[in-house]
């Protein structure tokens, strides 16, 4: 890598808690990336703002026929799937034994962290009552989806916010507390892996009370098991892709060998994801839906080939998976095609069969979803630079 | 006593005095609409219409035919929306109609997405003082429970739309179209559909020109869900069960490892 700089490590414990010389403007890299990122997060806030101040006529598209739009069918939904890559991470390497993945671990924790973040942001500006949003505490409803997927995510967040706290006990030398979380470790990681396993399906299961309304071709009882199916395949890209572009951002050295090696399992679960997606058409007979040129077709294969068939095929290559901006690239197709899924499930292949008004999101609803993005961005930064986000790695990996 | 309404779409002239009646009674503001080349109007329920009627042209042979449905909350019987309301701010009462409580509400509007009949709606201009609420109709609760009739059944003059219980009305249903044959479908809406509704509807024409989905089969539509949400705490603790073994597995097999004399794994 060409910034590998003096490829130390990005944790000591003698580092005063605020150096200047460590502050953005000093860096090596521009600091107009984290301007317009900074920029963009107070768009976000504004147009939360106005939202709270004036409804949704003013920065949404949302109409009756379109009650959930981007904010929830994307950030709320992908923000969950892509947070998936805590719990895959920290299942693979605290209950399969996958030690050498230890230096990912901690990192993945908090993309999973930011990935809900995303959610719970999404949710405050798009839920009528915001203030509200512990309600679920309160008022059951043990039959709705929706309420399960509250539950999960509030634990589940908690779960992850401790088993993030080492990195954090670490930085401030509190080493009693670090044991206390460490003895807890297992219990955590197998709770969180339940919680996860739980909601990320449900969050599949809230469309099976739409079956007329969501197109066929996405429609189909088993979407629960679909979303965790994509949910755990998008953990192991997610890894990639985000430990690709720290290490460029922070100029620090990249574990290639071991992202190469990760990178082995994603022909393998795309494979089996795009088995299952297609076996379920073949056996509702639907597969002719594929061929009828229409434009819910054109977006399944957009949205299968981006995402799932290319990546699959490429990683299939060693000298892919070796080849840091080859595997970096097929990695971020995997993520944009759960993406583009997340969004048909929940906008495109919804239809309302009468009077319908269409949906196009607002600029300032792609604007809120940008700002939120580049806001928890800039979170991730500040934490990479000033956490021990990459625990030093046993046997050196190799550049 | 389950409060019920029949529709009867052969005796309705499409005069709308229903959809008026229904916004005095609750005092829901007139909207602003586009003409969308129809006489329907508003295209849609919304938050200060909570009962339109649907207006359709259909071809028979040469001729024309004029006909109106009513668009309007059916009160299932297994409500879509009440089971996906994370907090139950939509019930069903044991008298049939299917109530809001906005005390509960925090406005996720999952109940839209979730209703088959696109009924519930949500007060978008509303900022966070005023509050944003779900609206739709109430099958005007306040006077059944004065013992007086839904403001729309009152109003209708054509006999189009009666109130009543939900058995007699059915009965009365089944008896006319089997007495007129040859004007009406042979078939009740909404005895059976989606687990059965509390508005009913007989038809001289296919049930689908009413604007009704015809699609949605006898189960609840949100039967599903239920099931899947039902198996929900029986997979987590089997699946922590399982995870736990794994896990022991796992950690005995590094352990037998290490001791065999393998490299130390901790860094
Ligand atoms: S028609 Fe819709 S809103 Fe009315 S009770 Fe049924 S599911 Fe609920
Ligand atoms: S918007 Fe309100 S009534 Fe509708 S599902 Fe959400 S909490 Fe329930
Ligand atoms: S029952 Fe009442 S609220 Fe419902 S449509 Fe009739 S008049 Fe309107």
């Amino acid at each position: 890598m060409a910034r590998a700089a003096d490829g130390k490590p990005i944790s000591t414990v003698e580092r005063p808690w605020l150096d200047f010389n460590e502050l953005p403007f000093r860096t090596t890299r521009p600091p107009i990336a984290l301007v317009v990122l900074l920029l963009l997060t107070l768009l976000a806030a504004g147009i939360f703002i106005v939202r709270l101040a004036t409804g949704w006529g003013l920065v949404t598209n949302l109409n009756d026929n379109y009650g959930w739009g981007l904010w929830k069918g994307f950030n709320t939904l992908v923000g969950i799937a892509l947070g998936a890559s805590g719990f895959t991470t920290a299942f693979a390497v605290y209950v399969l034994g996958g030690e050498k993945y230890r230096p990912f671990a901690r990192m993945a924790v908090l993309v999973g962290i930011l990935g809900y973040m995303s959610s719970v942001f999404s949710l405050l500006i798009d839920l009528g009552h915001p203030e509200r949003i512990v309600f679920p505490i309160i008022y059951w409803n043990a039959e709705s989806p929706l309420f399960e997927v509250a539950w999960c995510v509030m634990l589940y967040m908690t779960v992850m916010i401790f088993e993030f706290t080492p990195a954090v006990f670490e930085r401030f030398g509190l080493k009693r507390a670090e044991t206390v979380v460490h003895q807890m470790v297992i219990p955590l990681v197998i709770g969180g892996t339940v919680l996860s396993t739980l909601h990320q399906s449900s969050l599949g299961s809230l469309f099976l009370n739409v079956p007329d309304q969501l197109d066929k071709l996405w429609y189909t009882p088993l979407l629960p098991l679909f979303f965790f199916m994509s949910a755990v395949y998008v953990g192991p890209a997610m890894v990639i892709v985000v430990a690709t572009m720290a290490s460029k951002a922070l100029s620090r050295k990249l574990e290639s060998d071991l992202l190469a090696t990760l990178a082995k399992a994603l022909p393998v679960l795309l494979g089996i994801y795009l088995f299952a997606r297609v076996a379920e058409l073949a056996g509702a007979r639907e597969l002719g839906l594929l061929f009828e040129g229409t434009r819910s077709s054109a977006i399944y294969w957009l949205e299968m080939s981006i995402g799932v068939i290319i990546p699959m095929v490429l990683l299939a290559f060693k000298a892919v998976r070796d080849n840091t901006s080859l595997r970096f690239v097929a990695s971020l197709m995997v993520v944009l095609g759960l993406m583009l899924n997340r969004v048909d499930v929940s906008i495109v292949s919804w239809a309302r069969p009468h009077d319908a008004a269409s949906y196009i999101p607002h600029p300032l609803e792609f604007g809120f979803t940008i700002g939120l993005w580049a806001g928890l961005a800039l979170v991730f930064y500040v934490a990479a630079k000033y956490l021990p986000l990459f625990p030093p790695a046993h046997g050196a990996a190799s550049e | 006593m389950t409060h019920s309404m029949l529709f009867d779409a052969h005796l309705c002239t499409g005069c709308r005095g229903c959809q008026v009646a229904c916004k005095q009674w609750n005092d829901l503001e007139a909207n602003t609409t586009k003409n969308t080349g129809s006489y329907q109007n508003p295209p849609r329920l919304s938050a200060n219409t909570w009962l339109t009627m649907r207006f359709k042209e259909i071809e028979e042979g040469d001729k024309v035919k004029f006909v109106f449905g009513r668009y309007s909350c059916m009160h299932c019987e297994e409500p879509a929306c009440a089971t996906a309301c994370p907090l139950q701010a939509l019930h069903k009462t044991k008298d049939g109609p299917v109530l809001y409580r906005a005390d509960r509400c925090f406005g996720c509007r999952y109940c839209m997405l979730a209703c088959p009949f696109e009924v519930p709606t949500f007060e978008w201009s509303q900022n966070e003082v005023q509050g944003p609420w779900i609206r739709k109709c109430t099958f005007c609760y306040d006077r059944l429970q004065n013992g007086r009739e839904p403001a729309c059944a009152q109003t209708c003059v054509s006999g189009a739309l009666k109130y009543g219980e939900r058995e007699e009305l059915l009965a009365y249903a089944k008896e006319r179209i089997a007495k007129y044959p040859d004007i009406y479908q042979q078939h009740v809406y909404g005895e059976e559909e989606a687990g059965g509704t509390s508005v009913l509807y007989i038809s001289h024409v296919p049930f689908e020109h009413l604007g009704l989905p015809t699609k949605l089969g006898n189960k609840a539509v949100s039967a599903r869900a239920q099931d899947a949400m039902f198996a929900t705490p029986i997979a987590a603790v089997g699946l922590a069960a399982g995870l736990t073994g794994f896990y022991w597995v796992v950690k005995r097999r590094r352990e037998m490892a290490q001791k065999s004399g393998s490299k130390d794994q901790r860094g």
